[in-house]
Order: C-alpha cells, then structure tokens, then sequence
C-alpha cells in the first residue's frame, strides 16, 4: 500500500506503508540515533511527532516487551528509508510492523530520508501529515492546515499518569523518597532514579504543590515531556510553590519548566535535538559527555539574565550550538539537565547526575 | 589545550612493506600524522623502509629515512637526529613493537626520547595476554579463558581442561599468523607444534574459542582529559573463528539492540580507562554470543589499525588525524570537525548509509595454499562500498573487488557446484558468499543456511531477499520492464551488467534504457552526523535516491581512477602515482576527483582530492560520475590495470582520455601490432607469436624454440604467466589459461635464459624524453620484475647498452605517442638490447624510482598529460645513471602464510610489497634490503648450497668467495664433488630421498643458517620444494637465484669487511 506524506511547506514524498495505514499528523522531527528504534517510539517525549530516522534500516532486531519506555508507541508516526521485515535477536518477541500495526500506528518506509532530514534542518521542523488513504495535495494539505501547531498546545496533560502510583512497589528499603511529577516521563529515568535507592512515588502533571508535599518527599523530580513548556502554566506555577522547599531536580521538560518558574524562558529550536551523540561539555569538570538527546525547544540564555538573583550557575553546554544543557541554582538546591542521562536510546556517559541528587537531598537534610 | 612546546622534533615509525595483515591503511595513517605534525610546527623525522608510500615523499617530513625498521637502525637514527618524541602508534604494529624494543633496550632512556600517544606499561597491558586478563578482571569484564604454553605437553594439559574448539595463537606474529582453530586434539597437535616454530618466543596462547559468537569490533579515541568516543561500530558478516582480516563487515554494527550495544560501548569505555590510553585511538574487538547477549573481551590495539582506516573512510572521522594531534597534547574538544567545521571531533559519528567491507584474496596465485579461512589472515587487501542499504552496499564491494564480478553473483559467472554446497557453507572460504546465494536458490532455509554457516540470519535474510528479487525481475524482459522495476533493482544494488544477465540484454542496451526512464544515479555526502549539520567536505557515494547532492562550479575537473583494492600485482605503488597526479593538478589549478573503493589508501582520504567518489572502478560507476560531473578529462594511467582496462570503453562513450590515447595503449598491449611497429624500428624483441588455440601455438613454438614465456594478454603481476620448457607443458597451459581470459589470445614469447633484465621508466611529452631510471635486476630475466630486486644505477651494464636502452625508449615513446609515463622492460643478452614490453602508463617501480633520484615522476607527468612541456616544469633532470649512490629496491614474499606453497619465484609475481635500501655501497645498500625484508643474511656459519646443472659454473666463484669469508659449505654429494675438485672443502649431506638425517633435519635443527638453491627443473614436490618451503618456516635466508647468490655474497663481504651502516636522509642524498 502506498503513503503519502505532505509537509507544511508543500513538500510531498510518496512511500510505502509500513504501519497500520490510515493517517497521522504530527511535527516531523528526525532522530539521528542508529539503534534505538523501539525506545524512541515509546518515548512520551515523541507524542504528536513524527519520527524520521535517519539510519536507512530500521526493524533489524524486532521489538521485546522490554525496551519500552512507557506502556504504549507515542510518536504519531514513523518515516524510515526501508523497513527490514526480518529481525533476528536473541530477545526479539515479535517485528516492529506488527508492533506498529497492534498499536495503530501510522509508518512509511522507502522514502529519501536523508532528503527529507536536510529538508528540514534547513527549513526547520514543520507539520506534516502521512496518509494512506489519498494522494490528493490539496486535500491532504487542507487537513494539514486545520491541524493545530505544537507551539502552545498543552502535550502532556494527554501523556501524564492519571494518578498517583508507587514506581516498584516491591522494593524494601530506601535512602530517600523522591515524587516524581510526570510530564510523560520515560521508565529510563525511573529505572535509574530506582536504581540508585529512591523511593519513587509518581504524580500526574496537575498535581498541586500542596498534593505533591503531602507526600513529604525527600526531594522533587521534574521530568521529561512532550511539546512546547511555556504551554503548561499550571506546571510552573505547581514549582514555583516548591521551590526551595525540596531539592529539586529537572530533565528535559523539567529542566525548562523550572527555568519557566524562576522566570526564564525557553525557544524553540530550528529542527530540535534528537539523537544519542550529542558532545556536552560539563563545565565543572571540563569533561565531554556523550549525550542522548530529545528537545524541540531550549532555554533561552538572554532570558537568563533577567533572573541573576536566583543564583544561576550554567553547568552543561551542548559544544555543536552552544546551546544550555544544564543549570544548577544553588540557592534553591535544584539543578536541572537537558539532556537524556538515562540514554535510552543513547550514550550513559552523565549517569552521576542520578547519583548527584542523591547528595543534594542528604546534604539539604543535614542543613535542614 | 593547546599543543604540547616542550616538543621540537617528533620521530615516527612507519610500518614498513606491504605484507598480508598490514597493508597499505599505515601510509594512510602516517600521512595523516605527518601532516597533522608539520601544521602544528614540528619537525619531523620519518623512518620506513618501504618507498612506495606517500609519507615518505620528501616534502612530508623534515627528514625522511628509507631505512630498514630494526632497533639497531632506528637507534642510530635517533643518534644522528636526537628527536624529543617518539610516536610509534600510528606504524601500526610494527611500531608498537619498535617502541617495545627500543625501550626495552634503553635507548629511549638514553636520547631522553619520550613515547607520545601511547605509553609502554599500556602497550604491555594490552599486549600480554596474562596482564589484559587482569585488567579485565578487575573491571569485571569477561575474557574467554586462555593459558600460555612452552611445550606440547603444557599445551595438552591445558587442552584437556577447556573443552574444543579452541584457539592456537603463536606469540609476537602479526594477523593470526600460525594460529587456527583446532577442533580436536590431532588437529591442536599439529596447530601448536607449527605455532612454537613460528613463533619467535616459542610461545603459544590457547583460548576457549568463542567461534560462531558475533564478532564486534568498536573504534574508540580517549584524550588526556578522559574524554572518551566511540568512532564507528562494526559488525562482521563472518562470525568469530575467521580472522576480522578475512571477514566481511558491516558499519555500524546491524544485529544489536540499543541495551547490547550500550553495554558494549560502556565496556569500551572501562577497557579505554583501565588500560590507560589517554593520547590517542584503539580498537576493541568483542564477541557476542547470540543466544543470551554475554559479551566476551577479544582483544585491544591500543594504536591505530586496519579497522580505524576503515572506521574513518566509513565516517569521515579523521581517526589518524585526531589521535596525532591528541598524542602533541590537543583534547578531543578543542578540535574542530573538518566536515562540519562549526562542531567539534568530539562526538560520535551518525550515519546513514551502511558500509560493507569486502576482503581481497589471491588464492589463484598460490596454487597448493590452503584456502579455507581461518584465525590466520589470508587476505591481500580489501574493499568498501557504500550504499543506503546492506544489500546495495554488499552489492557494490563485491563489484569493486576487480575479481570480474558485477554484484552477488546473477552476472554470467556460473561456476558453483552443488555437491560441494554443505562443505563450502560450512567451512569459510572466499566463495562462501556466493553458495550462499545459491542455497538460497536452491531453496534452503535461513535457519538452515544459518546452522551451517553460523551467519546471523539478519545478514542471510538480505541475500534471500536478493534472491527473490532476482525471481521476480527475471519475470519482465528489456521490452516490458517498467521503470519502477528497474529503479528497484538499482536500489538493491545490482549493477547494470546483472539487470542485461538476468533480462537476457546487454550492458548498453540496459544502461540506454535506464537512461530513457529516468533511473540515475544519485550522489550523497559522507559527512559524520547523517545530515544533521551542513557538510563542507565534498566525500560522495552513488545511490538510487531522490535527491542529488553534488555541487557544480566552473572549474576546469579533472577525475582520476584510483587502483581499487590491493592484490598482488597492483598494490601502492598505484595509490601514490593516483594521490601525486591529484595533487600535481590540484596545484596547477584544476579540480581534482578521485574515484576510488579501497578503504586502506591516502587517496580515499577526504582531504587529498578536491572532490572523492568512494565507488567501485566500472565502466558503469565511473560514466555515472561522469554524467554527474563533467569533467574536462580522464587520467586512467595512474591507477594500474583497473582503469587501464575501461580506457577504450570510455572514450568509445566519450570521455577525453587524458595523455597516451586508449589506441596507443591498446598498441602496446597488442603483440601483433607491437611487434610490428619494432621490426618497422628496427628493435629487437625476443622472437614471439599470438596463438588462439593449441596448434597455433605448438606451431610458435616450435618456430621460435624452447623454452618459451607463456601469457595471456591484458594481465597485471604476471597473472598466469609461465615458462614452458616442452611441447607437453605448453598444451597443458593453453588448456588452463583459457580460463583466465577466454577473449584474449595467447601470448608466446622466445625465453631469453639468464639475460639481464632491465626496467625504464620515463616521461615523454611529444618532445622531450625524461627518463627516469635504468633498473638493473638483480634476478634474472624470467622473474617477475615485481619479486626481484632491482638497482638505481645500472651496476654491470656497458655505456653502450645504457645508450642503446635510451635510444630505444625514445624512439618507442615518441612511436607510441606516449603523453605521461611509459614502463619499458628490456632483456639483455651477450649485449643484445631485447625489448619484453612496454607499458604506456604508470609503474609498480615509480615511487621507487621517484624517492631514488628526488625526482616526483607521477606529478610531472599528470602535468605534461595536461599538454605541458618537460621544458616548462621545473625539476632536476637527474641522470639515474650516474648517481654516486646505489638505491635497491627488494620485494617481499608472502609465503609465510601459505605454508607449504613453493617459494620459487618465476614470471608470475607474487610479492604483496616492497622495501628500499640506500647507501654509497652496492653492498651495504643491499644488505639493508635484506634486513628489511627480515632477511638479514648471516656473517658466519654454515651455507647449504645445492643447484641445477645450468648453474654449476656460476657457483665456484660463489662458494669459494663464501669459504673465503669463513663460511662452512655444506652441499649434497654433486655439487660437493664439482666443488672439492675446484679446491673448495665442503661438508655431504643426504638430499630428502637419500635417508636421514638429510638437509631438512639440519634446517630443522638450526644448523644452516644460509641456503643456496636453484631449481632442478619442474618436478613438482622436488628436494629443492621441501628445502624452501622448510627455509621459509625457519626463517633461514634463501636464494633461490644464481644472481641473487652473488649480490648476498657481496653483501656479506661488505658486511663483514666494513658494515658501518650509516643512515642518511632521502633530502640529503
């Protein structure tokens, strides 16, 4: 069967469906990881994307009930230059076109994916709709146009948990106890955060401040999510209750809505980060890091300079554009990165973030 | 940070000759350092003893020694040049080694010269088997068990508490050489005993073999701030049990799942930490077992390798080029990404496309060599090829192969035996890819095929797939194929001669076809982050996409075709002609393409041409490039016989082929037409013939006499060239050589015996004539001038036949029209200057030629194919034959790895390098020659000498030179009687068939230390073949030649009389 997609700009490539057929909509975005497939459809961070991948053979190793980064596919569609019907692995259960058929999802395989990707890094990330049910410009553009844009639009209330649960219940002991509140976060982050001996109980987005500290948490994780930050008010202004209250660490979306309360602001980026090779330099050792990346928007280093009173200090940069990967308030005990530390898909070179809040939240009691 | 100062001048080890498991990705390398060492404003001192590379071109360090690579010559050079550093990582092991050496020796101590890039506790961590254990241990890291043994019965101890298969590696030996895999306690026996004679320590590791597990290799780079990267993954095709040499690859790594690779990746980065490589780039190879993911530690270079050349041309990461500058003390991130310019080289390469890497084997020239591939390295040189998916790419390295492929088989070539299936799966072998196709065909299952091979079923469903393809493309035919079709088939990587075999049309008729419908080909940039930023390195693959990515500009282009994969026959020495005519034309102001598919090279490097074209040599490859770009000309003279041989078929296509016209080369080739145009000259040429079929021939060679030189024509490297000495032999070889080339004839040549032969290379521009070099063999006339050593200036010729030589060289050149270089091969006999051939085109011996008179032959003559006059380009027009310094160029034989292949050498070449040896002395110059090919020759002790009768006269003065010397000669019971009745005193030792303890007992024991052997004629499995092929495995120096004989006595005596083995510079000669 034969799918279309058409972008914002006009530009149209016919292809091959690969999913479940039918039609999606959604922000195209290209991932430059190699590997990697089946954590980055399931990363909520994807919801209302398309994603292109710009390694040419996807499908090579199938999919497992295990390298799932939340409980469903969450990216609104997948481009790939061919789809490899065959997988063979020794923790395969099954082929990702089955997986993308089960859950509905729309793909295309065939297309020049490398044209596509320098279509948009020149042009930008942009809207695009796949289609297999019509090849008609003009109506395929019409439905494109009526769709609304990612700027603006609040993402994560559709991604979040509907309500509070304990991540792991089963486990005995603990160091601290850390509410996680859930932008549409990625198991990945709450593997490790478990992993290094919190008690993790997750929150929906919504949750007030007053919610959030009946749970007398240790300290507060801000995660990853979908979409444009500056679009979930109620998010930042939850924060700017609990700041200082509980250290407080941010990832990703987290990262610019802590910035968003303290009164900074994010941007969007041209064509985003998304990919597992990303150089960041941590500027307290001097180091690179080797990251795994998802963000469509950045905070805003001019914006920064309206918030010097916080104390800001600037840890992590991205050495290809210079853009802001970490920041740490000292005053406030929160810092915030960018990036993915959890990899999935991509590199764990900055793991000792996890560890580094483990250090915060014993040295805020010790001063408590 | 920035460059170390405390540093003024750096020394670098090349690797030395071209030998199977280190091929020509060390001139790549240590090019790459050179330069990266001159732009930081170092001073460079450069020692390799193998002429034919780029690196030691003159201009690409300070001083640049073409001496032998032993401790004893490096020292002196240290002494004479007393450098601050020494960096050793980028000569591959070969300098690894050397460092080792030298600083076990103290020398380093002694000059206070400091190892930079890698140090030599990490060199022994890496090395030592018992200490990398270790370290693995301690960072919980898996290492298939392993023992060292000295004996047979420490080795079967070992054996009996491991179960087989296990793995048998003979210390110090370099790509698996002596090793295997033995499956049972016969074949272990055999594998060890072989491997304590080979190895220098005596020494063998046996390892549980992991064989059959995924075999994945990682490049990484780390710098002093521990900023650790990860270049490229690699995945091969082959499982673990055949040596990563002889595997085929794939970049990245296809099978693995983001949780495998990453646990791989965080492996390498302990491996990088704990062993302590702080300063420059390793490989790390592991073993994955596919049935539960548990990862096994295979082993670590901690330099630079075959696999970073590959990693590098496969990203575009400059992997050389980084670690030198992280070796003068720069860190990953203050170093910019060429390619991208506005990231930097501190990031791991993204890409989209997948490569394949194709090994390149020449098993046809080693009739009798076991072929089946195991730990032990086998291949010659290899190719890569680009494309957007596994099938295109794997397509595209086998055509580039210059093995007259055009794809995965379905190209006409039918040759596969289904009785021999199972066997051929099973057991790795060169032709293994295409019985896999056919058990495809044949219906075979993935599984099924996966169980005999041990291939990952991932890599298996893709040829399956091609497979298929082929089914339904075999349905249509030219008249009613649809464009879609087509374009399919072109996405799968199938070339146009496969679409003409499988739809029953010709190569025109499918290329004419494809052109109405609009099916072309597509370029793509290679640019280390699959497209994420804007590329400014212009390094382009072909594929069937949308999108074109190459840029006009109205600059005069010029595109020259490289050499393709290395073989014995054409190796180098193409490479550096290719790189010297791009960068000749570069700075004459054109821009330069190089089209190229051998991943080892300079000229696949990114920065050596305007423009690279990483594609396979064929006429279909190239005229695409060719539609793409354009250009004003075509140079097909540089690059050896690939290109040499598509001359014709593009200028019939319309491509200005630059210099001698593809009708003067065909003149040349053409023996009719040649030997018409010399009686009209009035040359002599030995008397010859062109027969079709066996009567003609009998008919020749009866005219001409006995004995006489068989070959086909159109061949490189003496390909099934032979000497015939009667009828029946000559039958036999026309029946055979049939096979090697149906559509071309015979050629019959009077052999001249024992003549003098002599190579000329020179430029003719229409006008002028500069020759070059006059070459005296050392061998013979009858020995492939590619395996025999030969000498600047002519040592015994008259000035009359050195007059007679340049008069004949003129005239041909200026007959021929030659426009650029032209090879000439004289014989001379009683003084009779014959003519063997002439070649319009570039030689194996121009860099040798080039570093031996300071003269860059290859560039002068891409500016004169431009239409330029020798008067008008300025150089020195150096007499070769009146210098007052003998340079020697000597080949190196690869027979080590084909135990039991016979080492005599004859019209088919079969060295895979060459070194050059330089001095005042005809002497000393040759004894360095023989040092570097690991020869060296003895001063004293015992010589066994045993020749045919031809020779008798020939070997008095020899021996009683030799006794002379001090010298024990021991001969068999002729030899000896000829020898005493001329006053010689000589020891009888049985020959072979004559009882024990006969010659081999004695070789076996140590107790020759020099042979003299010459062939008795061609009885297969003669004395004279155990005798060699035992010489070989014991390293005991033979020769095998009575000119040979007598350059090696020469040798001796300076040796012994005055040996003061100065070293000298190339620049100060």
């Amino acid at each position: 069967m034969k799918a279309n997609l058409l972008l914002e700009d006009g530009t149209m490539f016919e292809g091959i469906n690969i999913g479940s057929g039918g039609e999606t909509i959604g922000e195209v975005v290209f991932n430059t990881s190699m590997i990697g497939y089946q954590e980055i459809l399931t990363d909520p961070s994807y919801y209302e994307q398309i994603v292109v991948m710009t390694y040419p053979e996807i499908g090579n190793y199938g999919v497992n009930s295990v390298d799932v980064e939340s409980d469903r596919i969450q990216a609104s569609g997948l481009i790939v230059k061919e789809y490899v019907d065959y997988y063979c692995n020794w923790r395969a259960e099954g082929s990702l076109q089955d997986y993308l058929k089960e859950s509905n999802i729309v793909g295309m395989e065939g297309i020049d994916t490398r044209q596509l990707t320098r279509h948009v890094r020149q042009k930008g990330s942009m809207k695009g709709i796949i289609s297999t049910e019509t090849d008609n410009k003009s109506e395929l553009k019409k439905r494109l146009d009526r769709y609304p844009s990612i700027i603006n639009r609040d993402l994560v209330k559709d991604v979040t948990c509907d309500a509070p649960y304990i991540y792991n219940p089963d486990r005995g002991d603990y160091k601290s106890v850390v509410v996680v509140v859930d932008f549409g976060i990625k198991r990945g982050i709450l593997k490790c955060l478990d992993w290094e001996g919190f008690k993790l109980i997750v929150v929906p987005a919504s949750s007030g401040a007053g919610e959030i500290m009946k749970y007398n948490p240790d300290g507060i994780l801000l995660s990853n999510g979908p979409g444009d930050p500056s679009a979930i008010e109620y998010a930042a202004e939850t924060i700017k209750e609990l700041i200082g209250r509980r250290p407080v660490f941010g990832i990703c979306m987290g990262h610019q809505l802590l910035a968003a309360a303290l009164g900074a602001k994010s941007y969007k980026l041209k064509f985003g980060h998304h990919g597992g090779n990303h150089p960041v330099e941590n500027l307290e050792t001097g180091k690179v890091e080797i990251t795994s990346q998802n963000h469509g928007f950045a905070v805003s280093r001019e914006s920064l300079e309206g918030i010097k009173d916080t104390g800001y200090e600037i840890t992590h940069v991205n050495l290809n554009d210079n853009t802001i990967e970490g920041l740490q308030y000292k005053d406030i005990d929160a810092y915030t990165i960018q990036f993915h530390p959890e990899g999935k898909p991509g590199p764990h070179d900055s793991g000792y973030v996890f560890n580094k809040f483990i250090r915060l939240i014993e040295d805020f009691k010790k001063n408590d | 940070m920035p460059r170390r100062k405390d540093l003024k001048k750096i020394l670098l080890i090349g690797s030395g000759p071209i030998v199977i498991g280190q091929a020509c990705e060390f001139d790549y390398s240590g090019t790459q350092a050179c330069k990266v060492l001159k732009e930081e404003g170092y001073q460079v001192v450069l020692v390799n003893s193998n002429p034919a590379t780029i690196m030691t071109d003159p201009e690409f360090a300070d001083k640049t020694y073409i001496e032998p690579l032993t401790p004893e010559f490096v020292e002196k050079i240290i002494k004479r040049e007393r450098p601050d550093a020494l960096l050793p990582a980028l000569g591959g092991q070969t300098g690894l080694n050397m460092a080792a050496a030298l600083s076990n020796m103290g020398v380093l101590e002694k000059y206070g010269v400091e190892l930079i890039g890698v140090d030599i506790d990490v060199i022994n961590r890496a090395e030592d088997r018992e200490q990398f254990k270790e370290s693995m241990d301690r960072i919980g890291l898996y290492v298939p068990p392993s023992s060292y043994a000295h004996s047979l019965k420490e080795a079967l101890n070992f054996s009996r508490k491991l179960k087989f298969p296990l793995v048998v590696r003979p210390s110090f030996t370099l790509g698996g050489l002596g090793g295997g895999v033995a499956f049972n306690k016969e074949e272990f026996v055999d594998i060890v005993t072989s491997g304590f004679d080979i190895s220098p320590k005596s020494e063998v590791l046996i390892e549980k073999s992991v064989a059959g597990w995924k075999e994945i290799e990682l490049e990484m780079m780390r710098d002093k701030n521990d900023n650790v990267i990860v270049i490229c993954s690699i995945e091969n095709f082959d499982p673990m049990g055949v040596h990563t040499g002889d595997s085929i690859c794939a970049a990245p790594a296809q099978t693995l799942t983001y949780k495998e690779y990453q646990n791989i990746r965080d492996a390498s980065i302990k491996i990088m930490r704990e062993v302590g490589i702080n300063a420059g780039g390793s490989n790390i190879q592991f073993a994955v077992n596919p049935k539960n993911g548990k990862v096994a530690v295979i082993e670590l270079n901690p330099r630079v390798s075959r696999s970073s050349a590959l990693a590098s041309k496969a990203t575009g990461y400059p992997i050389a080029k980084i670690a030198t500058k992280l070796a003068v003390g720069h860190t990953l991130d203050e170093i910019p990404n060429d390619i991208t310019r506005k990231t930097p080289a501190c990031f791991e390469p993204s890409i989209d496309y997948v490569v394949v890497k194709f090994p390149r084997w020449t098993f046809e020239k080693f009739p009798g060599a076991d072929s089946n591939l195991t730990t032990r390295m086998k291949s010659v040189g290899e190719t890569l090829a680009i494309g957007r998916t596994f099938k295109e790419a794997l397509q595209k390295s086998i055509r580039s192969l210059e093995i007259d492929r055009y794809g995965l088989g379905s190209d006409g070539e039918n040759y596969l035996n289904k009785k021999l299936m199972g066997k051929k799966l099973s057991v790795p072998n060169q032709d293994r890819i295409f019985y896999i196709k056919y058990a495809f065909e044949k219906g075979m299952s993935i599984e099924k095929v996966s169980k005999y091979t041990k291939i990952d079923p991932w890599f298996l469903n893709n040829i399956k797939q091609l497979v298929e393809f082929e089914k339904s493309l075999k349905k249509y035919n030219l008249g009613n194929v649809t464009g879609d079709v087509i374009h399919k088939a072109k996405v799968h990587g199938y070339s146009d001669r496969q679409i003409a075999h499988l739809l029953k049309g010709s190569e025109g008729e499918v290329r004419a076809l494809r052109k109405k419908m609009k099916v072309a080909a597509t370029f793509k940039t290679v640019d280390t982050c699959a497209g994420e930023f804007e590329a400014y390195t212009p390094y382009y693959y072909s594929t069937y996409e949308n999108e074109n990515e190459t840029v006009s500009s109205d600059k005069k282009r010029i595109i020259i075709l490289g050499g393709g994969p290395n073989r014995i026959g054409q190796g180098i020495e193409f490479d550096y002609c290719c790189v010297h005519a791009s960068f000749a034309l570069h700075d004459e102001g054109f821009e330069t393409i190089m089209i190229n598919c051998n991943p080892e090279t300079v000229s696949t490097d990114y920065d050596t041409s305007d423009r690279l074209y990483f594609e396979p040599i064929t006429f279909e490859d190239v005229m695409n490039i060719v539609e793409a770009e354009k250009p004003y000309g075509v140079i097909v003279q540089f690059g050896g016989q690939t290109p040499l041989k598509l001359a014709l078929k593009l200028k019939d296509a319309g491509v200005n082929i630059l210099g001698t016209s593809p009708d003067s080369i065909d003149l040349a080739e053409d023996r009719k037409r040649f030997g018409l145009m010399l009686k009209k000259l009035n040359i002599p040429q030995a008397d010859s013939g062109t027969a079709m079929d066996v009567d003609k021939a009998k008919k020749i060679a009866k005219r001409i006499g006995y004995p006489v030189l068989v070959r086909p024509s159109y061949v490189l490297g003496g390909r099934a060239m032979n000497i015939v000495y009667n009828e029946e032999s000559l039958v036999d070889y026309v029946k055979n050589a049939a096979v090697v080339s149906y559509d071309k004839p015979i050629l019959i040549d009077k052999f001249l015996e024992r003549a003098i032969e002599v190579d000329v290379d020179a430029i003719y521009d229409g006008e002028e004539l500069f020759i070059g070099g006059i070459m005296e063999h050392i061998e013979e006339a009858g020995v492939h001038s590619g395996d025999s050593a030969c000498v600047i200036p002519p040592f015994t010729l008259s000035r009359e036949v050195i007059e007679k030589i340049k008069d004949y060289t003129y005239r041909m050149a200026k007959k021929l029209e030659v426009r650029g270089l032209m090879n000439i091969q004289y014989a001379i006999k009683d003084s009779v200057v014959h003519v063997l051939e002439a070649n319009p085109r570039a030689s194996r011996t121009v860099p040798f030629v080039s570093k031996s008179i300071g003269v860059p032959l290859a560039k002068i003559a891409s500016l004169v194919m431009t239409s330029k006059k020798l008067k008008d380009i300025k150089f020195k027009k150096v007499d070769s034959t009146s210098i007052n310094y003998y340079s020697i160029k000597e080949a190196i034989l690869p027979f080590n790895r084909f135990p039991g292949v016979d080492t005599i050498l004859g019209p088919e070449m079969k060295s895979t390098g060459e070194v050059m040896g330089i001095d005042s002395s005809f002497g000393v110059a040759f004894a360095k020659t023989q040092i570097s090919t690991n020869h060296m020759f003895p001063t004293s002790g015992s010589v066994f000498i045993s020749v045919n009768d031809k020779d008798k006269d020939a070997i008095i003065t020899i021996a009683s030179k030799l006794s002379g010397l001090g010298f024990k000669i021991i001969t068999t019971e002729g030899t000896g009687n000829l020898l005493e009745k001329k006053g010689i005193k000589c020891d009888r030792v049985l020959k072979i068939r004559e009882g024990r303890p006969n010659v081999l007992d004695m070789i076996k024991n140590g107790e020759i230390d020099l042979i003299i052997n010459t062939p008795e004629g061609s009885v297969a499995r003669s004395d004279g073949y155990y005798l060699r092929t035992a010489a070989v495995l014991h390293n005991v120096p033979s020769t095998t030649t009575m000119s040979g004989a007598s350059a090696v006595v020469q040798g001796i005596e300076e040796m012994k009389n005055n040996f003061k083995a100065r070293v000298k510079p190339i620049q100060e000669y």
